[in-house]
């Protein structure tokens, strides 16, 4: 049948439904140098569609484990994960991921790089694949830096290619693993404002991981306080505020406060019951 | 441009360091000929012949070996990379003979090919093979995993991963067991060339083994100071700019 490749330019930029992720169940435990360690102990959780869920921690708590699983990068001892009703059990684009450190492709340039994986598509011709990624590259604000090489760039801009390259795609969900941790105070807030502003033009499913607690807050619709060993889910909060919402705002001290209360009391308690 | 004269400086007065050397007889003139005796004696084997053809036998030698060498070691070193039995086996080989001199190669490709192209090109392969082989497999080891952990998420899959992620990431690591395959491979053929005559073909190292037999020691300088400009050559027309790609995209240099 003949194919109209015009249209399949602006059917590429359209806004795909967000997913709706179903976590039942779900174990993980590792074998290290000090013993058996429960990452994950019967983890139970629901994602809604379009919905910014923020997994905040103490390091070793599990929830990069679990945002792997999502991935399809690992596999859960027991329990499923399902993605609109289906089963993961495999990476698949409809779930990116943005990792910690950039992990950008130094033998690419920016542009390179926001194209890989594109070209994975084969229903899109070379000059649509150009298209988008400079559709995304404009969205983060690095047009002009689309044939600079990896290494020129700061540590704000690479996470912004990194992100241009999550979405390039178009995945239904987006995953981020500390995407900030490594970066300056002020280039954060950047990105806050960034990542809020294209979560609402793209309508991604987000789950978010960070060990910092004011950033979960400014920007999950809910926060999930993770405990380590066992790795459970120890606490929800709803953040009922309006967006775009910033960081140094004094009513979203009042939930991180509460937040790290939370986390704090946990963590004296722990100390307590220990011999 | 003061970089170029500077180079130009510094050779001139080599010569002339050269020239005096010659002029204040400290040597025989049979041991220390004129910079002009050589410039002469190059200058007659350009006119008859003697040297273009002996740098090209000795040069197809190089290439073909080079290559086979090259298009041999990168696969097996993907092997070696990717499967724990290869490595066990095939790796160890290579890191045990990469250890043996390429030169002691010579008495065994002359029992088993006789004095032949096929001995020579044996040797080239063995020199340069077993550089690639560990430098794909420490390079490929040596790639982040969270490079295809990000290329999965993004739908890439075994061979496009292969291709597309392992390969490229560990190409700074294959390059540079490719120019020291080059210099072994390079070493290894001079030092057969001189010491055993080969009979479908006479090289530079031949040309180099007949001057020292007739005692021409313009003919022996000059064919030194060939192999020297090949070799320099090599280095600036393929794998600097190699190099030079690398260190931009990556951003290594200096």
């Amino acid at each position: 049948m003949f194919r109209h490749k015009t249209g399949s330019l602006s059917e590429e930029l359209q806004v795909v439904a967000p997913s709706k992720l179903a976590i039942e169940n779900v174990s993980k435990s590792f074998h290290t140098t000090t013993g058996k360690v429960l990452a994950l102990d019967r983890i139970s959780l629901q994602v809604n569609e379009a919905e910014f869920v923020c997994i905040v921690g103490p390091s070793g708590c599990g929830k990069t484990t679990l945002l792997n699983i999502i991935a399809g990068l690992e596999k859960p001892d027991s329990g499923r994960v399902l993605a609109d009703g289906k089963p993961i059990i495999s990476p698949g684009r409809d779930r990116l991921v943005m990792f910690q450190e950039s992990a950008l492709f130094p033998w690419l340039n920016v542009l390179g790089n926001v194209l890989f994986g594109l070209k994975l598509k084969p229903q899109l011709t070379n000059k649509d694949r150009r298209d988008v990624a400079r559709y995304y590259l404009e969205l983060v604000d690095l047009t002009r830096f689309e044939r600079a090489n990896i290494h020129e760039l700061s540590g704000g801009m690479k996470q912004r290619v990194a992100l241009a390259r999550a979405l390039a795609p178009n995945p239904r969900v987006l995953l981020m693993d500390e995407p900030f941790a490594a970066l300056d105070a002020l280039t954060r807030e950047q990105l806050y404002g960034d990542l809020q502003r294209i979560w609402k033009e793209r309508k991604k499913t987000i789950v978010f991981v960070t060990h910092n607690v004011r950033e979960a807050a400014c920007l999950g619709d809910r926060v999930l306080l993770f405990s380590p060993n066992p790795g459970r889910i120890q606490e929800e909060f709803l953040v009922d505020l309006p967006r775009p919402r910033d960081i140094n705002s004094v009513d979203l001290a009042g939930y991180s406060s509460k937040i790290m209360r939370s986390l704090k009391s946990f963590n004296a308690e722990r100390a307590a019951a220990k011999p | 441009m003061r970089r170029f004269l500077s180079v130009i400086i510094f050779f001139a007065v080599l010569l002339l360091l050269w020239q005096w050397v010659f002029k204040a007889k400290i040597w025989s003139p049979v041991l220390v000929p004129s910079p002009l005796r050589v410039w002469n004696y190059l200058k007659g084997a350009i006119a008859d012949g003697t040297l273009e053809q002996a740098t090209l036998i000795t040069m197809r030698r190089l290439l073909i070996g080079y290559l086979v060498g090259i298009i041999g070691g990168i696969p097996l070193g993907l092997l070696t990379a990717r499967w724990t039995l290869f490595r066990d086996t095939l790796g160890t080989t290579a890191l045990g003979l990469q250890t043996l001199p390429s030169i002691c190669w010579v008495p065994l490709a002359l029992l088993w090919f006789g004095q032949t192209e096929a001995a020579m090109l044996f040797v080239v392969v063995m020199g340069t093979l077993w550089s690639v082989i560990i430098a794909t497999e420490t390079g490929v080891r040596n790639v982040p995993p969270i490079y295809r952990r990000a290329a999965l998420t993004m739908g890439s899959k075994r061979l496009h991963i292969w291709f597309k992620v392992i390969l490229p990431a560990a190409l700074p690591f294959i390059v540079s067991g490719m120019k020291q395959g080059w210099a072994f491979a390079w070493r290894s053929l001079m030092a057969a060339e001189i010491f055993v005559t080969i009979l479908t073909g006479f090289g530079l190292g031949q040309l180099l083994h007949f001057g020292r037999e007739q005692q021409a020691m313009e003919q022996v300088i000059g064919i030194m100071v060939v192999i020297v400009v090949i070799g320099l050559l090599a280095d600036k027309i393929f794998f600097s700019p190699i190099e030079r790609f690398l260190h931009h995209r990556w951003g290594t240099s200096q």
